[in-house]
C-alpha cells in the first residue's frame, strides 16, 4: 500500500512536473527538483500571473497556501570555520564574529511560497527572488487570503515589501521594534536590551551588555562523503 | 438621539481565556463584534533564528515548546525535514514508535483542547476529567524518554531508545501509604505498552464520559452550535488544515493522502464535519480521540511482536550506543564528532509535513551543507487559523470570541514560535 501511495505521488510530482515546464518556461520560469519536491523559481514580475493560473487551473489546482518565507541568502556557503586547510594548519578555537556581510547586489532576498493542491494532492514550491535594495515583491493576498499574516511575517523578519497587501504591519516583533531580526546581518543576541530603571520610573532600552557566543562553529564538510554524486549512487544502492 | 460610537476593547493578553498571550483589538457595536485584530508576539522566541545557530540535532527540544501541548508531532515534523534532507528513514519499528506517540500526542493535544474549550464555555467538569486522563498519557512519556512533556525522543534516523520494560513506580510518601501506594501503582506493573493497552481500553468509556457531558448539553449546543461557520471554500483559501478543515467537510488528512510513519499499515478512518461550525469541529476533534485510540491499539499489537532496531544503525548520522562506543574506537570518534559538531547534511531544501493534532505542522529545511540549518522555518497550522479570528467573529457576540479561540485550539508557543 505504501508503495502504491508513493508511486502515485512519483507519477503525479512527474506529470506536474512536465506542466509546470510547458506552461511556464517561456516567461523565464526555471524548475528544480530537489529531495522529491518541486521548486519553481518564478521572475518577480511574473509572480501573480503565475500563481493565478496555479490556482486556477485544474491541472494545477493549488487551492491552498500553507506557507510563506522569507530567506536570506547573504550568508549562503559561509563558514565559521576554514576546515580545507585543517590538515596542514589545525583548528583554531576561535571564530569569527558574523556581522561584515559582503554586499549581494541581488539575488540575497527569496520569497518562498508552499503550495498544497488538495484537489490533486501534491505539493509545490515557488521561489521569488527580490531585488536587494529594494526588496519588493507584489501580494498574493487576492489570490489567497491565508496569505496575509504570512506575508506580514516576512515583511517583520525579513524587510521584504508586498505590494498590494492590505494591512502590511509588523507581527512577531515588539511595537517599536527596529530593524528586520531574522536578517543574516542581525545579531542572535539583538541590538537592544531593556529593563525596568527605578530612577526614571519607567522601562529603558540600552545596547546590548552580553557578547555574542558561538558553541559549535559552522562548518560545511566538503569531503567526498558529502558530495551529490556520491549521495546518488548511494540511494540507488539502497533502493 | 445621542450619538452611538463604536468602542474598541482591548481583550488580553492576561486573560484566562486568551489561551496563553493573545491580545485581542475588538471594534464592537453593541455587544457584536465589527472587527477582530489579534496582536500575537508576545511569546516570540525567535526559534527558527536559534536553531540556525545550532547543530540540527540541538533543536529538537525547542521543537517541543512550540506547540506545547503536543510535542512528540513538532519533533517529528522537525526529524523529517531531516530526514529527506539527509535521504535516510528510520527503521520500521521507529515508524510504529513514532505513530503510536504521535497518537498518544493527539490525544493529550484533544484533551487539552476539550478541557479548555469546555471550561471557556462554562462546563468545568470536563477540564477535570480532561486533565485525569492526561496525566497517564504523560507518564508514558515519561516513561520513555524522562520528561513529562518536553520529550526530545525522536531523533533523525529514529528514535532515542527502545521502550522500557518497565514503568516508573509510584513510591510511598508521608501523605499516600500502604495500599493506596499499590493501587496506584496497579496498572504499572508490566511494561510501557501493558500500561498503554489498559489505557486503551479504559478510554473509549472515558470519551464516553465526556459526550454525556457536552454532546447532548443544551447550554454547549447552544455556545457552539452556528458559531464561525467557515465554508470548505472559504477554508481552503484561509489556509486551513487539520480538523479546522476536516469541519468544514473538506476530507482531508496527510495521515491518510501523503501517508508518512506507520499510517499507510494502520487501519483508521478521517472524520469530518458537515456544517462548519464550532459544533462540528468539536464532534471531528472528539471522533479523533476514538480513532487515535484504535490506532495506538494496533500499534502495541505490532510492537510487541516485532522486535528490532530503533534507530538508523548508521554513525554519521545516529548516535552509536554507551556500550559500543566504549569498546571500539570508531564509535568513539562518531560519538565525538556527532556531539561536538553534528552532521552535514548535502546542500538542499526540504519540506516535510507531518499531521499534527492542530493541522498540518511542516519544517522547511533549506541547508548549504553546513552542520547547521541555513535557514529553518517552521510552519505551525495554528498560524493562519488564527489569522481567519476576524473573519471568524465578524458578527458574532463577545462571548462566541471565547467559544471561537477555543475551537481553534490556539497554543501560542506555535504561533509566536
Amino acid at each position: 500500500m505504501s508503495n502504491g501511495s508513493h508511486k502515485g505521488m512519483q507519477e503525479r510530482l512527474e506529470q506536474l512536473a512536465e506542466a509546470l515546464a510547458s506552461g511556464f518556461s517561456d516567461i523565464g520560469c526555471s524548475l528544480e527538483q530537489v529531495c522529491g519536491e518541486i521548486t519553481l523559481v518564478v521572475p518577480r514580475e511574473h509572480l501573480i500571473a503565475v500563481a493565478t493560473r496555479l490556482r486556477d487551473e485544474s491541472q494545477f489546482g493549488f487551492e491552498e497556501l500553507i506557507d510563506v518565507c522569507g530567506v536570506d541568502y547573504g550568508d549562503y556557503g559561509n563558514t565559521e570555520w576554514q576546515t580545507d586547510a585543517a590538515p596542514d594548519t589545525g583548528f583554531g578555537r576561535g571564530v569569527e564574529v558574523i556581522g561584515q556581510l559582503e554586499a549581494m547586489e541581488e539575488n540575497r532576498f527569496a520569497a518562498v511560497y508552499h503550495l498544497l493542491s488538495i484537489s490533486n494532492n501534491i505539493r509545490l514550491r515557488l521561489r521569488v527572488f527580490v531585488d536587494t535594495s529594494a526588496p519588493i515583491v507584489a501580494s498574493v493576498v487576492p489570490i489567497w487570503e491565508g496569505a496575509n499574516w504570512f506575508e506580514r511575517e516576512a515583511f517583520d523578519l525579513y524587510g521584504i515589501l508586498f505590494d498590494g497587501h492590505p494591512d502590511l504591519r509588523r507581527i512577531l516583533t515588539d511595537y517599536g521594534f527596529i530593524g528586520h531580526p531574522f536578517r543574516k546581518d542581525f545579531p542572535l543576541i539583538g541590538q537592544v536590551e531593556m529593563r525596568y530603571d527605578p530612577q526614571l520610573g519607567r522601562v529603558v532600552y540600552e545596547p546590548v551588555s552580553i557578547d555574542p557566543r558561538t558553541l559549535v562553529p559552522r562548518v560545511i564538510r566538503d569531503d567526498n562523503r558529502y558530495l551529490a554524486e556520491d549521495n546518488e549512487t548511494q540511494d540507488a544502492g539502497d533502493a | 438621539m445621542p450619538e452611538i460610537r463604536n468602542y474598541t476593547l482591548n481583550f488580553g493578553p492576561q486573560h484566562p481565556a486568551a489561551h496563553g498571550v493573545l491580545r485581542l483589538v475588538l471594534e464592537m457595536d453593541g455587544e457584536v463584534i465589527e472587527r477582530a485584530d489579534p496582536h500575537i508576539g508576545l511569546l516570540h522566541r525567535a526559534t527558527e533564528k536559534l536553531a540556525e545557530s545550532k547543530p540540527y540535532n540541538q533543536s529538537i527540544p525547542y521543537m517541543d515548546r512550540l506547540d506545547y501541548v503536543s510535542m512528540m508531532c513538532n519533533e517529528h515534523g522537525y526529524v523529517r525535514a531531516i530526514e529527506k534532507l539527509l535521504g535516510i528513514e528510520a527503521p520500521v519499528r521507529a515508524q510504529y514508535i513514532r505513530t503510536m506517540f504521535d497518537e498518544i500526542t493527539r490525544i493529550l493535544n484533544h484533551l487539552m483542547w476539550l478541557g479548555t474549550h469546555a471550561l471557556d464555555v462554562g462546563a468545568m467538569t470536563v477540564f477535570l476529567y480532561a486533565f485525569r486522563e492526561r496525566e497517564d498519557l504523560m507518564d508514558c512519556y515519561e516513561a520513555v524518554s524522562g520528561a513529562r512533556m518536553h520529550a526530545a525522543y525522536y531523533r533523525p534516523g529514529g528514535v532515542y531508545r527502545d521502550l522500557p520494560d518497565r514503568m516508573p513506580q509510584y513510591q510511598a510518601n508521608q501523605w499516600v501509604t500502604g495500599r493506596d501506594v499499590s493501587s496506584r501503582n496497579e496498572t504499572r506493573q508490566g511494561s510501557l505498552l501493558d500500561f498503554i493497552e489498559d489505557f486503551t481500553n479504559r478510554f473509549p468509556n472515558l470519551v464516553d464520559e465526556y459526550e454525556t457531558l457536552l454532546t447532548d448539553n443544551r447550554i454547549w449546543k447552544q455556545r457552539t452550535v452556528g458559531i464561525a461557520v467557515v465554508s470548505p471554500e472559504r477554508a481552503m483559501q484561509l489556509g486551513f488544515t487539520g480538523p479546522m478543515l476536516r469541519g468544514s467537510g473538506v476530507e482531508w488528512d496527510l495521515r491518510k493522502k501523503q501517508s508518512y510513519a506507520a499510517y499507510d499499515k494502520v487501519d483508521f478512518d478521517i472524520p469530518v464535519g458537515k456544517e462548519g461550525d464550532c459544533y462540528d469541529r468539536y464532534l471531528v476533534r472528539i471522533e479523533e480521540m476514538r480513532q487515535s485510540n484504535s490506532i495506538i491499539k494496533q500499534c502495541i499489537e505490532w510492537l510487541r511482536n516485532n522486535p528490532g532496531p530503533v534507530v538508523l544503525d548508521d554513525y554519521k548520522v545516529a548516535v552509536p550506543s554507551r556500550g559500543e562506543m566504549k569498546d571500539d574506537m570508531e564509535s568513539l570518534i562518531h560519538h565525538f564528532k556527532l556531539f561536538t559538531e553534528g552532521y552535514c547534511p548535502p546542500v538542499g531544501e526540504a519540506y516535510a509535513a507531518v499531521e499534527a493534532p492542530k493541522g498540518e505542522f511542516g519544517c522547511y529545511i533549506v541547508s548549504d551543507g553546513a552542520n547547521k540549518p541555513y535557514r529553518l522555518k517552521i510552519r505551525a497550522p495554528g498560524f493562519p487559523h488564527l489569522a481567519a479570528m476576524d473573519e471568524m467573529v465578524k458578527g458574532h457576540m463577545l462571548a462566541d470570541v471565547v467559544a471561537v479561540i477555543g475551537t481553534m485550539d490556539v497554543v501560542f508557543g506555535e504561533i509566536d514560535r
